[in-house]
């Protein structure tokens, strides 16, 4: 297919090749659909391509990209106390990540991560609420579980429109983090409002048997574990359970699954149950462990930079692992560079720019440069 | 004035940026390609026409800019759907995030500063005396009659001219349509570009008849409305204008239930349009079940001309 006159390839691809078109070839583009794995190679290229692309904007804004980036990486991988924090921020981002990368498994669209996460850390704050005086482990436990209900139901919201209105699951989850939120301001400005906290908003501060065990002095928590546990129980059922290969039965092709007698909307509803409940227990992680209190804000898109996460990873869980603490960084990095008087919205920048340079990426392996007259001959 | 009157203006004026943009998504998906960019269009939208009008204090200059600013991101989103094929999904999300990222990073510096005017009125002195409609449209600004000029030329352009029979054809069999001569890469190329605009303007609009100064993430949700309203509209330009001015006239309900002093939180009041978002595309489903549900039969499938190996 040529790029530069689409209509013409046609009869191109029909035409006999004239006698000496040897010396007349030209080089043109064409589609080869049979290219599905693009290679490993093209998150690299396409985080070098974001990357130089936002270096014209901050040059733009008259800094000096190079200095940005290196105060960034430094912000984030330079010291002890970064690379703790971008191992935090790395947590929920590992937990939605791989919420979201089960249900593509099967082209389910859960862009309603943030809202799953927050609902699952208004779950576990109504535990420290309504039953302030529970021993340690049966109050984190309770936290846990609640959370994950949360998420989950948040993620069931989703799942049944879908499954039996018909309804297209961006939207719903989309609409569903707006709800969550409002919700959240609803509880912290209003009922859970901590009565001595100087009229902040903000649910009271956890005590040490409602949070998680850190590592050491730093803020670095136990979430961190969950995220590794789940990412091997997903690596395990995908690849050696039969419901892990009805998933992929229904990824690569959903029309032959249904024939095969696979039941594609409980798999939908099941998926959608684990999404939301992976994104809840890093809302239960993010209070318990971070903020040690419910307020507004609690995450900084963690929901939506878990896509490009997910997306960048492959879906692949070792590539979740490193994309999740790059990304972590990448958030990390742009809090570091408000000290120079960038806006920290750096960092979501980047994050756009690389999905795009990706999917772009991924489809423009498909293409190949021939010389016109070569792809006459039939068969490859 | 009495309280319904004042409920319609307020949903005109609401509903206006719904309908720029959700028209805009009607031309993107009649052409065949889903547009789930339409949150981070409006947003870069509405930051160019602030940066552009604060900086030069010119409004048509500030618009002429958004329009060419948005052009260009449809032009990459119509780069990737339609030439490289890309998932549409991914495209239209990638498109959102970096929207959102960019506006906020170019619109930190003006954050807060008020825009030198609003969108001029248009006063027709001899209309503003007829009772019930002349408050309504004796009154109203140019952007909104824009919209409605548009939803008018847009149904007549779909459904009555030649082109928008390419258009459709394009939308629902792009195979055919190729057979029949028609250029569907170009047609694909030019619905998107003038739809991303039309979203652009639509943030535009939010700016200048609703909120009259750049706040990070403004337009909270109101793109991803638009593209359920598209649905809701099944993907026409005349029903798109009751769906976007029921839905202002939702989101200005809350306001003023709370201006009543109602005992509801205002949160719960703001939580409405979603909600309501979700439950309407839950009836129309279950509705339309066993129907064809108007959707362009090619929508987010990529063309790929049949080759021979």
């Amino acid at each position: 297919m040529s790029l530069e006159n689409g209509r013409n390839t046609a009869a191109a691809v029909l035409e006999p090749i004239p006698a000496h078109s040897g010396k007349r070839s030209s080089l043109r583009l064409e589609y080869d659909a049979s290219r599905i794995r693009s290679p490993w190679w093209t998150p690299i290229v396409s985080i070098i391509l974001a990357l130089l692309l936002c270096a014209l904007f901050i040059a733009a804004n008259g800094m000096n990209p190079v200095l940005v980036y290196e105060k960034m990486f430094r912000g984030a991988f330079g010291t002890t106390y970064g690379l703790t924090e971008t191992m935090v921020k790395a947590i929920p981002l590992l937990l939605c990540g791989l919420g979201i990368a089960v249900a593509y498994r099967i082209s389910i669209w859960n862009i309603g991560a943030e809202g799953q996460l927050t609902v699952g850390a208004m779950a576990a704050t109504a535990v420290t609420i309504y039953f302030p005086n529970l021993s340690s482990f049966w109050s984190l436990s309770l936290m846990l579980l609640f959370g994950i209900a949360a998420g989950a139901l948040w993620g069931l919201l989703t799942a049944i429109p879908r499954t039996h209105f018909g309804v297209n699951e961006l939207i719903t989850s989309l609409m569903l983090n707006y709800v969550a939120l409002l919700a959240l301001d609803y509880v912290v400005f209003g009922p859970w409002k901590d009565p001595k906290g100087f009229n902040f908003p903000g649910s009271p501060k956890f005590t040490a048997a409602q949070s998680l065990p850190v590592l050491g002095s730093t803020r670095l928590h136990i979430g961190l574990l969950f995220g590794l546990i789940a990412v091997m129980i997903y690596y395990l059922m995908i690849r050696f359970t039969k419901w892990g290969y009805e998933l992929r039965l229904i990824g690569a092709n959903p029309v032959a699954a249904r024939y095969a007698g696979i039941h594609i909307k409980r798999h939908i509803i099941i998926v959608m149950l684990i999404s939301g409940g992976l994104a809840g227990i890093a809302g239960m992680a993010e209070v318990s462990g971070v903020t040690h209190k419910l307020m507004q804000g609690i995450s900084p898109g963690y929901g939506y930079t878990a896509i490009i996460v997910a997306w960048l990873a492959k879906l692949n869980p070792l590539g979740l692992i490193v994309t999740s603490i790059l990304f972590g960084g990448l958030i990390v990095g742009g809090y570091s560079v408000q000290t120079i008087g960038l806006p920290s919205s750096i960092s979501e920048m980047l994050q756009g720019s690389i999905l795009f340079f990706l999917i772009a990426g991924d489809m423009i392996y498909r293409f190949r440069i021939r010389r016109s007259g070569v792809q006459l001959k039939g068969g490859r | 004035m009495d309280f319904t009157t004042q409920l319609l203006i307020a949903a005109i004026s609401a509903g206006t940026p719904l309908l720029l943009a959700t028209l805009g998504g009607i031309l993107n998906e009649r052409a065949g390609i889903i547009q789930l960019g339409a949150e981070g269009l409006m947003l870069m939208g509405a930051v160019t026409t602030c940066i552009v009008y604060i900086r030069s204090g010119n409004l048509l200059l500030a618009l002429l800019a958004t329009v060419a600013v948005t052009a260009v991101l449809g032009l990459l989103h119509s780069f990737l759907c339609v030439t490289l094929r890309a998932n549409q999904t991914m495209s239209g999300l990638a498109m959102t995030l970096f929207g959102s990222g960019l506006s906020a990073y170019l619109g930190k510096p003006i954050s807060g500063i008020p825009l030198p005017g609003t969108s001029p009125k248009l006063h027709l002195a001899w209309l503003e005396n007829v009772p019930v409609i002349g408050p309504i449209f004796g009154n109203m600004d140019y952007l909104t009659w824009f919209s409605l000029l548009l939803v008018l030329a847009l149904h007549l352009l779909i459904h009555r001219t030649s082109w928008g029979l390419h258009l459709r054809a394009v939308g629902d069999s792009p195979a055919t349509a190729d057979v029949m001569g028609i250029r569907v890469e170009l047609i694909r190329y030019s619905y998107v570009i003038v739809g991303a605009a039309l979203i652009g303007l639509a943030g535009a609009d939010m700016v200048l008849a609703y909120a009259p100064t750049w706040n990070e993430g403004l337009t909270a949700g109101r793109g991803w409305i638009a593209v359920g309203l598209v649905i809701f509209a099944r993907w026409n330009p005349l029903r798109a204008l009751f769906c976007a001015y029921f839905f202002g006239a939702l989101d200005s309900l809350g306001f003023r239930i709370q201006l009543l002093g109602s005992a509801v939180p205002p949160y719960f009041l703001k939580m409405i349009p979603y909600l309501v978002t979700i439950l309407v595309l839950m009836y129309l489903g279950y509705r339309n079940r066993n129907k064809p549900s108007g959707t362009p039969e090619a929508l987010g499938v990529p063309y790929i001309r049949e080759q021979r190996f």
